[in-house]
Parts: C-alpha cells; structure tokens; sequence
C-alpha cells in the first residue's frame, strides 16, 4: 500500500490486531453509531447527485470542507437507514482522513475496505464501500490539483 | 398493504406477515433466519431468537464457486437447531433479496417446510417491532438432508446456452444500465468483476425491484405482478424461464416471485449469471 495518512495507517494497524470476528464487528458496530449526518449548513436534502457515491446502493454521499491551506474536512450522508457498513465506513473515514494532508487522502486505495471489513463482503456491498473510499481520495486529488 | 391471503398469490402459505413472525418468536417449531448483505446488521440487532445463515460463510464454498453440499447443509442445520419439520422463516435487508438467495439454496436440499417473511428487516423495523443483540442457542439437532438437487431450479451456463439457442426467455433482473452495458464505475473506481457489458440475447430486462413496494419492502400484489411479467413481458405460467443477475442473488428473489407468487411451473435461477456469462470465452452477448 502506498503511503497513507498516518491515522489511517494507526487505525489499521489496530485493527489489524483484533483477530476475532465477532470483537471485529463488536467495533465496527460501535463506529457506525458515532455517525452524524451531513450538517444542514454544508448540504440539505434532497442531497445533489454529484455528491452521490457511484454504486453505492447504502445512498451515500460525501461532501468535502477546506479548513486549512492544504486540508480537507469529509462529510457523509447515508440515507439507507439499514447502511451500518456505510456509516462505519463514513465515521472511519472522516476520523482518520479530514485534517490530513490532501495530497496523502488522494493515495488512499478503495481496497482498504478489505483490511476494515475483511473478504467476505458482497460485491455490491465492496463497490458501495469502495466507491465511498474512492470518492473521498478523488475530491482530495482535484483539491490538490487545483492548490497545485 | 393488504392481508398477504387476499394478494391473489398462487401460494400465499409461502409468505409470512411480520404480524405472524411476533406471533410465533417462541415457537419451538418455527426457526427465523436473518441473511443479510450487510455483515453489520444482524450482530447489530436482529428479531429476538433469530439466527444469522450468512451468504458466504455458511452457504457457499470456500474455495470452489458453488454452494455446500448435503455434510455441510446437514451441519448448517444442526447449528441452527433445526430438523426437517422445522419451519424455517427467512427476512433479510435489501428487500429479502439475500433471504431470497438463502430459501433458494434451501430448497435445493428440498427444504420445502421454508417461508419469507414479507418485506424484510426494513418492514420489521419500520413497525417498530422489538430486536435485539441476544444471540440465541439452540439444541443441535439432527438432519438428514437429500443430496443437493441442482437440476430443477438451478440453471448453469451450458444450461443457459442450450436456453438461449432455443429461444426461450430470460428475465435480466439487474439495472437498466446493467442491462445495457453502460459502465457501471467511474473512472478510477473497480468495475463489477465481468470483462463485457450488456445482457443475454433475448432477455428481458426486469429490474427485481419492481416486483417491491419500496416503502415498506413487501412484495406487490399478484395483479400487479402479473402486470409486469405477464402482460408487459409475455411470460406465460407454463414457460421455461431463466431469471439471473450479477451473482444470483437478485435473481432468486425474482424466482421467488415467479415461482411462488404468480405459479409459474418452471424457473431455474442462473447463479453464475453475469459475473460468469460477462467473462466467458465466445458466448453471444446483446448491449
């Protein structure tokens, strides 16, 4: 993997230590209910399509904030009520990746998703998780692009 | 949404209200079973005395694409404690499509003592009905399931093609864009694990969708089924039909309802479907 966000790369690296799946799922479970929606004052519903996460069947969205020169804040709607993986995946990427350098959010692969959920993930379901992932290092990238 | 047995169902038994799953959470004789795309949800919470049948883990091989065979079924069962007088009730997320999935395989082990519960985990939480994250033990039991029969309901690709050459029908059950080949992923992001786009000469497309009330996720009436699949796309009861998707999954919820709710004699659900169709070498593909 290339270089990543170094709370990325923490927050693996801890999960990559709880071996239990059940313990495993215990704290993705507990991640998704910190999640909070998009704030009214960055978007309101209905949510724009350009912010819609391509083959997400979850309805995610991501929006991107900038705080500083070089930074990036990330916000998530889920509007499936039933998206738990989602919204993990949304509280992980906002709390691992806005405030990071946006050159680094733009290296991170969709395929870490794996090393969050493991292999046993529907396609669907990866495409959905990965397009979330992919969405987020494509915003960082044409911001850095555009500070460039 | 009206009472399931005034539908117009050919087999409305099949089908069970949330009203009848509350009704029977302690029925030593009814085992409810959650299958779920979302590995999250039912850890998450779940109808009280549910179990979890997992799509990858408990249903399919590990190695080999293909689904268990009759040691695995049999163990599968004395894991949920259920015996072959065991109703079995299924409901799931996305509409029961992975519960779909889940009866499908059941019935090929000729679990035929199997029902859904109409309009899934969605209906069940809408109403507000109670879950929770207890996960229930039961006595292992002892099964004696048949060898897995594949020939009445299951379609493969030589299947398929003998379908295809014959000029038989085939219902496509994923979206108009899968359907028609247009890319499915942005630019950078994965495509769907299949070397060409488009669809199986002659299919017609119905999205499984349509066969739901997205609100609630319950199936529609058989009127309004047969509106869809009969009037609409000429299907007839008797037909020889296919039904497949990406990887079978939306398809058997589609199977279900051909089979099930509208009578129809003959449907095999092609599991391979496009994830295998899409990567074979000279098959004939329309966009």
């Amino acid at each position: 993997m290339s270089e990543i966000p170094q709370k990325l790369k923490d927050y693996l690296d801890m999960l990559s230590l709880v071996d239990d799946r059940s313990e495993r799922i215990q704290l993705l479970i507990e991640t998704a209910e910190r999640f909070h929606s998009v704030d009214e004052s960055i978007s309101t519903r209905p949510f724009p399509e350009e912010n819609k996460v391509p083959g997400c069947e979850s309805q995610a969205y991501v929006w991107e904030e900038q705080i500083e020169d070089e930074k990036l804040k990330f916000h998530f709607a889920v509007e499936n009520p039933q998206g738990i993986s989602a919204k993990a995946m949304a509280v992980i990427l906002d709390e691992t990746l806005s405030g990071a350098p946006a050159k680094e959010v733009a290296e991170v692969p969709g395929d870490v998703i794996y090393e969050v959920f493991g292999k046993e993930l529907s396609m669907g379901k990866s495409m959905g998780l990965m397009g979330m992932v992919g969405m987020v290092a494509n915003k960082a990238r044409k911001f850095s692009e555009g500070n460039g | 949404m009206s009472k399931i047995e005034d539908r117009g169902y050919s087999n409305s038994d099949v089908l069970v209200s949330t009203d009848w799953v509350a009704d029977h959470l302690e029925d030593s004789n009814v085992r409810i079973v959650e299958s779920n795309e979302d590995p999250l949800l039912y850890p998450s919470q779940h109808i009280p005395g549910a179990v979890e049948v997992d799509w990858t883990r408990d249903l399919n091989q590990q190695v080999r694409r293909d689904y268990l065979e009759k040691d695995g079924f049999e163990a599968l069962m004395k894991k949920i404690g259920a015996t072959r007088d065991t109703t079995v009730v299924f409901y799931g997320d996305k509409s029961n499509w992975w519960a779909c999935y889940a009866f499908w395989i059941f019935q090929l082990f000729g679990h035929t003592n199997a029902k859904v519960m109409d309009g899934g985990r969605l209906k069940w939480e809408k109403e507000k009905r109670p879950m929770n994250k207890d996960v229930p033990s039961y006595n292992a039991t002892s099964y004696s399931a048949p060898n897995r029969d594949d020939k009445k309901i299951r379609a493969f690709r030589d299947d398929v093609l003998t379908h295809v050459n014959a000029s038989l029908p085939l219902v496509d059950v994923r979206s108009p864009e899968e359907y028609s080949g247009e890319r499915m992923h942005m630019p950078d992001y994965p495509n769907e694990g299949a070397l060409r786009g488009g669809h199986i000469p002659g299919a017609h497309s119905v999205p499984w969708g349509r066969a739901i009330n997205p609100d609630d996720g319950s199936f529609k009436t058989a009127g309004e089924l047969a509106e869809i699949y009969q009037k609409e796309k000429g299907l007839g009861k008797d037909d020889n039909v296919v039904a497949y998707c990406r990887i079978g999954e939306r398809s058997s919820h589609t199977w279900f309802v051909l089979t099930y709710l509208l009578g129809f004699s003959n449907v095999r659900n092609y599991d391979g479907s496009w994830t295998e169709w899409g990567n074979l070498v000279n098959v004939p593909i329309e966009k």
